[in-house]
């Protein structure tokens, strides 16, 4: 018998499967989690500028409270919320519960919900707070 | 680190469509084919059959393309009842069993790929020889201690025999393993799913004695821990189990003995 011809291909994997939402979110944690390590950053940009006097913070207010910082911001406090509303679900699901089909495809919609009202709600609270 | 693009020689080129059907009812077919004696790369070629003629289920139209347009399209199968777990594939996006899922719950053009992640033998061949390996390595039997009874089996209660449903049913298609993109990333130590549920299905045995040493064995960063409750295997198993639960389970028993 011939020797085999040549290195077997890797069947598709990301390339073809239909990520279930579950998994979908799954991934957004992931990302939204070293997202929120590089906005770190940001936090300590702005404790920075508040120690170093009026100018520097007044500065730093200026950014944030441009379109794109206020663009940023958003995008923080969205993967703030979704990080700690799905951190709460996997919390739940390390007890055991919520792990079958329908009760995970529900909590799906529970994190989403979540995240789109807390973000909403802190920046309520923040419109009203100025 | 995940690589998440396909090397060079496994891009999956497009190929041709190999034969027209007549008729009201025709639906597309669209296969990965890799021919180990060609040079080439993975293609995907189109069939098209005409459903009235033709069986309702996926592996019905595989078999109709095997015997009635190209004898050469190659994919594993048996029991035709999913029980034997061999014509375990990627359909349209999702792992199943070819033979319990119905062509009538697709809607337009169905596309069938091997079991994802693996290395392909020839078209929806792929090997399975490292998923074996790890299922040996979970020592998938019985292990005792005390001697047996004279007279009799070794019992169990109902209630024991209880635990062991939602595992016993499994049929090691691998469909679960192939999903979880844990696995896909980490297979070589991460022991995945449908091991884990294997695992666990000795653990909860009532008359298995070496609960502990199983417990050692997978309290490992990667074989256990690599479980992100990605969810693909229990949203995927065609027979309705849930890996994920199992392996909750075993993580749960990992605190539990530490307490």
């Amino acid at each position: 018998m011939a020797e085999q011809a040549r290195e077997r291909p890797l069947s598709p994997h990301l390339q073809v499967y239909n990520l279930p939402l579950t998994a979908r979110i799954s991934i957004l944690h992931r990302i939204m989690g070293v997202a929120l390590s590089g906005g770190l950053f940001l936090l300590v940009y702005w404790l920075w500028a508040l120690a170093m006097g009026q100018p520097s913070y007044q500065q730093a207010q200026a950014i944030f409270g441009s379109w794109l910082g206020l663009s940023v911001l958003l995008g923080f406090s969205f993967a703030l919320f979704l990080h700690l509303s799905h951190g709460i679900r996997h919390l739940i699901w390390d007890a055991g519960v919520g792990l079958n089909k329908v009760q995970t495809q529900a909590s799906d919609v529970w994190v989403l919900l979540a995240t789109g009202m807390l973000t909403a709600l802190a920046w309520m609270l923040g419109w009203l707070l100025a | 680190m995940a690589e998440l693009k396909l090397p060079a020689n496994s891009i999956v080129k497009k190929g041709k469509t190999v034969n027209q059907a007549e008729g009201n009812n025709v639906r597309n077919f669209i296969i990965y084919r890799w021919n180990p004696d060609s040079e080439e790369n993975p293609r995907t070629d189109t069939y098209q059959i005409n459903l009235d003629e033709c069986g309702p289920m996926v592996l019905d139209a595989l078999l109709k393309i095997k015997n009635d347009i190209d004898p050469t399209l190659t994919f594993r199968r048996s029991c035709r009842e999913g029980i034997c777990g061999s014509c375990a594939m990627n359909i349209s996006g999702r792992n199943t069993l070819a033979c319990t899922k119905a062509i009538a719950d697709y809607a337009g053009d169905i596309q069938i790929y091997p079991l994802p992640h693996l290395p392909v033998i020839k078209d929806l061949v792929a090997d399975l020889t490292h998923f074996y390996g790890q299922l040996t390595s979970i020592e998938p039997w019985m292990k005792t201690q005390t001697p047996a009874p004279q007279d009799k089996e070794r019992l169990q209660s109902k209630q024991d025999r209880a635990k062991l449903d939602g595992l016993y049913e499994c049929i090691l298609c691998a469909c679960c393993s192939t999903s979880c993109p844990s696995y896909w990333w980490n297979s070589e130590r991460y022991l995945g799913p449908a091991i884990l549920l294997q695992a666990h299905r000795w653990i909860q045995d009532s008359r298995d004695e070496a609960t502990g040493e199983r417990l050692d064995y997978l309290e490992d960063p990667f074989r256990l821990y690599r479980c992100h409750t990605i969810m693909n295997c229990t949203n995927t198993c065609p027979k309705g189990l849930n890996p994920a639960k199992a392996i909750a389970e075993i993580k749960q028993l990992m605190v539990k003995r530490t307490l």
